[in-house]
């Protein structure tokens, strides 16, 4: 069944819509991130033009994380504290990147920005996510146990001034460094369509050293908070969020979810890790082939602004 | 802001001979199948029927046969950007770019038979008929001008066009019902921008133009995609904040559906 999409102005099968939020659902439910950097690309491969895509994206992640946070919320699982400060430099890197994404979308070099983020971002933090699991693969495969990890250890990052004490993570550390890591998700969650999920976890228990029975749900408030404002931003500056598709995508994305989780649960951590880190790496490297590879066509148009 | 309707009662168009040379002894009458197109969530594309008739005005004499048709269709006025990649520093980008002012964003022509056997060639590009003879003027620093029709920015623009069903010509598109009666289809893609679309019908006999008739029609959304269409620009900022509210909506369902305890 087609239907017709009001501000992407495209007709699209509904029923592959429909798939494609259960299929990334699923694999967000399973790996415990929104999947907004596989939802975003898809979108682009149906026809989707990336701006579209990208504000489109952003309700769709606001609601699969809005899911996720009320079920960390009644196991009592998010430092409310530390997703506040969190969101201090969320908004404004929310803010930010949609500010940006404007005056790039002018210029007309979006396009490429987005495929330049993504090649960047994903080729590394996936390519560190399949060295960091497949050791932690074989360090399981020798001697079964982890090397432990002093809670006290402290980096630089501890050094820096402005302390505050977060109660349910038990740190006592700067905010500097939490409103810049909320800061940067904000920004990138703006301008790539993604909730960051599988970048802000491992940063929040490798750099601030958050406890694992809290980090998930506290990174989700951030991503339902940034993503949120991200959708009304886009749509108030912009005017490319498409209500319909993301209906469509999020309604699809729950259910699958809910299957993901059941998934995930079955599997070993590490491995559930390599196959995230060979997912994000994949999706990267795609985009690196279309940026390298020569292109069949050389040219293209679009409308200028004001004229919608 | 949308263009009053198109009375009903215009069934049948006939509108003044315009231009029409000195001596001419024939009226062109025609009508389209629908003066609105509407887009509503299950619209693919649509097609306009265009109709026609010759008429003789009893002044001159009475010609029966030889007429040709040529049907030029323009849609509303766009401005589009159109970008050309090259390599730079190893990546595919878009280095260079040529703006079109307010071109059609759809066109169509259509004929009976190959226009260069309908007219000379000087004369279609004095009548701009054919996508080699339209005017698609380029932003040229501070200038304005259209360019010679083997630019490649302009090739690559009308090539991109035709792909994507906004430009089309056919010259085979029109056929003749009876020596006097004509018809032609005006395929309107899923693509095509709302606004108004202008339908100049050109008759000719004998290499030369002898009347047309020009009517339109109005590609409009209706519906759920007409109000999600005019929220999203209008109201911006509500609508933003009311798609987010279904996003957390749809989110606290799922978690009350799918609670696993």
């Amino acid at each position: 069944m087609e239907i017709y999409l009001p501000i992407a102005d495209l007709p699209v099968n509904v029923f592959l819509v429909f798939a494609m939020g259960i299929a990334v659902g699923f694999i967000s439910g399973m790996f415990g991130i929104g999947g907004g950097f596989l939802m975003t690309p898809l979108l682009i491969f149906i026809g989707v033009s990336p701006a579209v895509a990208v504000a489109t994206v952003s309700s769709h992640i606001a609601a699969s994380s809005f899911s996720g946070a009320l079920n960390y919320w009644r196991r009592r699982a998010i430092d409310l504290a530390l997703a506040f400060m969190l969101l201090i430099g969320g908004l404004i890197g929310t803010a930010s990147g949609v500010w940006l994404f404007t005056q790039l979308r002018a210029l007309g070099q979006l396009d490429l920005v987005i495929a330049l983020s993504y090649v960047i971002l994903l080729s590394s933090v996936g390519s560190l996510m399949v060295a960091e699991s497949l050791r932690a693969i074989v360090r399981a495969h020798r001697n079964k146990q982890a090397p432990a990890r002093h809670s006290g250890s402290h980096t630089w990052l501890h050094g820096l001034p402005l302390k505050v004490r977060f109660k349910q993570s038990r740190l006592y550390i700067s905010v500097i460094p939490v409103w810049a890591i909320g800061l940067v998700m904000g920004f990138l969650g703006a301008i790539m369509g993604i909730g960051g999920g599988f970048i802000l976890v491992p940063a929040l228990i490798y750099l601030l050293r958050v406890p694992t029975n809290v980090v998930i749900g506290t990174s989700m408030v951030l991503t339902l908070v940034t993503m949120a404002s991200a959708t009304i931003l886009h749509a108030a500056t912009n005017h490319l969020v498409d209500a319909l598709l993301a209906l469509i995508l999020m309604v699809g994305g729950v259910i699958g979810a809910q299957f993901g989780a059941q998934a995930g649960q079955k599997m070993r951590s590490e491995r559930l890790r390599l196959m995230l880190g060979l997912l994000v790496l994949a999706v990267g490297l795609r985009f690196a082939v279309n940026l390298f590879v020569t292109p069949g066509e050389m040219f293209s148009f679009r409308l200028m602004e004001g004229d919608r | 802001m949308r263009r009053a309707l198109l009375p009903a009662v215009a069934a049948l168009v006939a509108l003044l001979p315009l231009g029409a040379p000195a001596g001419a002894a024939e009226r062109l009458v025609t009508s389209l199948s629908t003066h609105r197109v509407l887009i509503n969530s299950v619209f693919t594309g649509a097609e306009v029927v265009l109709f026609g008739a010759v008429e003789s005005d009893g002044a001159g004499p009475v010609r029966r046969g030889g007429f040709d048709v040529i049907a030029t269709v323009v849609g509303p006025r766009q401005t589009l950007k159109t970008l050309r990649k090259d390599r730079m520093l190893g990546i595919w980008i878009n280095a260079d770019s040529r703006t079109f002012i307010d071109v059609p964003a759809y066109l169509a022509i259509l004929g009976t038979r190959p226009f260069d056997q309908v007219v000379s060639a000087e004369r279609l590009r004095r009548l701009q008929i054919g996508l080699n003879n339209v005017v698609l003027p380029q932003q040229i620093g501070p200038d304005v001008a259209d360019v010679v029709t083997d630019d490649p920015f302009r090739r690559a623009f009308l090539r991109l066009k035709t792909e994507r069903r906004l430009y089309v010509e056919d010259a085979r598109a029109v056929t003749m019902l009876s020596p006097t009666l004509f018809q032609a289809s005006i395929p309107v893609p899923a693509e095509a921008p709302v606004g108004t679309y202008e339908v100049d019908v050109k008759l000719f006999h004998d290499g030369m133009l002898v009347t047309r008739s020009t009517s339109a029609f109005e590609i409009t959304k209706v519906g759920f995609e007409r109000f999600v269409a005019t929220a999203a620009v209008d109201n911006g900022l509500l609508y933003g904040i009311v798609t987010a509210m279904m996003a957390l909506m749809t989110g606290w369902l799922a978690s009350i559906v799918f609670r696993r305890d």
